[in-house]
């Protein structure tokens, strides 16, 4: 199945050639460029959603004062702060770092083909995202402001200018939304295509790289899940612009619809972004343990079936959303049911170290924090799941701290697990480990300060979006303040150990020591090539002979046996 | 079980602190395992000189059984937990019990209009009593509640009750509760409702049963002159 898009490959090759400027950077069609493209879009999106955190933060610990940077925060601005930072994290971050950056930029590579199947549909997909994110950050400059109302945009509040406030707001935040809902059904169709279609000959089912693995199996989800949501956008702007009454009780038309069709997508969202990441920690942990992954097909069957499962799980975000109280009995016992192959795919990754040889390299450091944070996420979704705790539980911080400990190790630490792992790859450049090392401590340790507090204040009675606290007298003690500033100042810690980050990428691009073909001795097919890989990727197209995790294979001088070489 | 932080002011918010309780012990005891033997992991099989890693697939019988004996563990702490948790969920929001009173709790941007049923103990007559931002309830009595919106989504929050429900305009969404102690407490709308979403607080007030029978009978002139 796998050699005849190969062999087209490669007459194909004759025609890749240097192009102009604007051709290369505007125009490519190259899986490499865009992937890139992609990265670096993502990475301006989450400084921004990162600056908005930071603003929204001052002012819960500060409340009324002055912002530096930003001035005074009022209620409108704070809404739209914590609506624009949810709404870009997820969808301008998450989603395009890991599924469209590194699913763009590694399946040919590491599947051993020269681009994706479907190149143009790839170009137009990143095209429509980045007007998506112009549409979105555009919002902020229009009358009225951006789009207010958590980015769940539940109507009638959504629905009806005379309620959020924000006229045009509103329609930009859900067009841009759609928008980049298309740009990601398009990249899916490439993702899914390519690796089923265009493996390199002798690359079985089992022989694919996990990270390729769980980035086809999240756009699956993606896929299935968004078709509702797009509908139920379309349906929502004909609400707000054209006076239907789909979501107004008044007219016969029902809100709770909106929940659902939200969150059928909105949880399976998790796992699209949740198992990429886990895609690319097996492949970091593989190498810097010299380790075969514990269990291939335990980890690849129990990633289908978390996704399976995923779409039966959507109403325990409404358990106390006023409807039929029987249904949470239901999705309380699937919900719980989750954490079983869950639990079950970061046994294994530990159970991967077992016996192995550990190198903490920065990398190595990334991919391990992952684990270790997201257990905590992992663990404090039982309270949220568990219907009777989630009385108490719901839209407190306690669920902010409870997905920031799952999104930020996804979006976040599954993002620099990634990048300083293929930096040398993508640029050629090794990058400064000390400068990495600096970042990972200076980045995850301030990271827990910010959210364990949050647990706490949850615990308390911290609702969400809640622009100052000095209204309710329970909530404006000193204890639960002092939480507060102690999360703001950690964040504060935390944005300002980007820096070595930034510093070390600039440095590494312009005087970094040259990486060689496969600086971290691995085995998948992307470090056969030079790094970085020149257009068509490969010389001679590989053949493969073996699994992706053929570490210290006993009898063998060297602990790594790359897949395309025959013995 | 006592609260860290808040006081436990309804007949049900124990229950939902036993659930929280039994979840953290169950979880906590599954949390603490994987990171003491993750971090175990990490110290004894750190790399060494002279020592290189072993080659081991998954499939082996002994360490698989490792992770097969977890895998149902993991299932009975979650057959108990949901056991617990769906009887507090039953108790608390499926079966609403004969109530005393009832009052009407509605929701509107940016504030709350609580409607007390007056000394005839029935809504919709006369004696009325409306309060804006502000709910009287009498320590002991079971209440059912009306909840509703004239606008957008809300969601009626009494941290000290551990109570939360959603108000959905166009439809009354009822519940209960049994306070037990007097004292003030938070009402918080926990739903995004607009700009004013985080300045929409009111106050709950429980009173001893004199109490609030005197305070009843000062608002009698009210209600009247409002008549």
């Amino acid at each position: 199945m796998a050699t005849k898009p190969a062999d087209a490959a490669h007459a194909h090759d004759a025609h890749h050639h240097e192009q102009n400027f604007f051709l290369k950077y505007f125009w490519s069609t190259d899986h490499k460029i865009i992937g890139l493209q992609y990265m670096w879009t993502g990475i301006a999106m989450a400084i921004i959603g990162g600056f908005f955190s930071y603003v929204f933060r001052m002012q819960l610990a500060f409340p009324g004062q002055p912002v530096p940077f930003f001035g005074r925060v009022d209620p409108g601005e704070y809404n739209a702060l914590v609506t624009s930072h949810g709404t870009i994290m997820v969808f301008w971050v998450a989603m395009p770092l890991l599924i469209a950056a590194f699913g763009n930029y590694l399946i040919p590579l590491m599947c051993g083909c020269d681009d994706m199947v479907f190149p143009r549909i790839n170009r137009l997909s990143y095209q429509i995202f980045l007007i998506s994110a112009i549409v979105l950050i555009a919002s902020f400059f229009v009358d009225g402001g951006a789009f207010g109302g958590a980015w769940t945009s539940y109507p009638p509040l959504s629905a009806k200018a005379e309620y959020s406030l924000t006229p045009l707001g509103s329609s930009m935040w859900l067009v841009a939304v759609a928008l980049e809902f298309v740009a990601f059904l398009l990249g899916g169709i490439n993702f899914i295509t390519t690796a089923m279609n265009s493996r390199a000959p002798g690359m079985k089912w089992h022989d694919i790289p996990m990270a390729i693995w769980m980035i086809v199996i999240a756009s699956i989800l993606f896929m299935a899940s968004v078709g509702p949501l797009i509908a139920g956008a379309i349906m929502l702007l004909f609400d707000q612009t054209l006076g239907t009454a789909f979501f107004d009780p008044a007219q016969g038309g029902d809100p709770i619809l909106w929940q659902h069709l939200f969150w059928f997508f909105g949880h399976p969202e998790v796992y699209v972004v949740l198992l990429p990441a886990l895609g690319f920690v097996a492949e970091v942990i593989t190498v810097f343990a010299r380790k075969k992954l514990f269990g291939y097909k335990i980890v690849l069957y129990t990633a289908i079936a978390t996704g399976v499962l995923s779409f039966f799980v959507w109403a325990h975000h409404q358990f106390v959303a006023g409807i039929d109280p029987r249904m949470a009995n239901v999705f309380t016992i699937t919900t719980l049911l989750i954490s079983i192959p869950i639990a079950e795919l970061l046994f294994v990754y530990i159970a991967t170290l077992y016996k192995g040889s550990i190198r903490f390299t920065t990398p190595m450091l990334w991919a391990l924090s992952f684990i270790a944070s997201f257990l905590i996420g992992g663990v404090t979704g039982i309270y949220l799941g568990a219907s009777g705790a989630d009385i108490y539980f719901h839209d407190t911080y306690f669920v902010v701290a409870h997905f920031h400990y799952t999104f930020y190790p996804i979006a976040i630490i599954g993002f620099y697990t990634a990048f300083t792992f293929w930096f040398p790859k993508m640029f050629g450049k090794m990058m400064d480990e000390t400068l990495g090392k600096i970042h990972f401590w200076g980045t995850f340790i301030p990271f827990n300060f910010i959210f364990i507090p949050l647990f706490f204040t949850g615990l308390g009675g911290d609702h969400r979006r809640i622009w100052s606290y000095l209204s309710f007298p329970d909530s404006a003690g000193p204890e639960l303040q002092g939480l507060r500033v102690v999360a703001t100042v950690a964040l504060i810690v935390m944005l300002v150990f980007q820096i070595p980050f930034l510093i070390n990428v600039v440095k590494s691009l312009i005087a970094g020591k040259p990486a060689p073909d496969n600086p971290w001795e691995a085995n998948t097919l992307e470090w056969t090539v030079p790094s970085p890989p020149g257009h068509g990727n490969f010389k001679e197209m590989p053949t493969v002979y073996r699994g992706p995790y053929e570490y210290s294979v006993p009898g063998r001088e060297k602990d790594y046996w790359p897949q395309d070489a025959p013995n | 079980m006592s609260h860290p932080y808040l006081e436990t002011v309804a007949s049900y918010a124990s229950q939902i602190d036993q659930v929280v309780l039994i979840i953290t012990i169950l979880v906590g005891f599954w949390f603490l395992l994987a990171e003491g033997i993750f971090f175990w992991l990490l110290w004894r099989y750190r790399k060494r000189d002279g020592e290189s890693a072993g080659y081991v697939t998954g499939n082996e019988k002994h360490p698989k059984s490792f992770i097969s004996a977890c895998h149902y563990a993991v299932l009975i702490c979650d057959v108990f937990i949901i056991v617990f948790a769906i009887k507090a969920w039953v108790h608390v929001k499926q079966h609403l019990p004969e109530p005393d009173e009832t009052v009407r709790i509605v929701a509107q941007q940016w504030g709350w209009a609580f409607y007390h049923p007056g000394p005839d103990g029935k809504l919709d007559t006369a004696d009325d009593i409306k309060l804006v931002n502000e709910l009287r309830l009498r320590q002991g009595t079971v209440y059912n509640y009306e909840l509703q919106s004239r606008d957008v989504l809300h969601s009626f929050s009494v941290p000290s009750f551990r109570l939360k429900h959603d108000a959905i305009p166009g439809r009354v969404v009822r519940g209960w509760f049994q306070p037990e102690k007097s004292g003030q407490f938070d009402i918080q709308c926990a739903e995004m409702c607009g700009i004013g979403h985080g300045i929409m607080p009111a106050r709950l007030v429980i009173e001893p049963a004199e109490e609030y029978s005197a305070w009843m009978q000062s608002h009698a002139p009210v209600v009247q002159a409002l008549n």
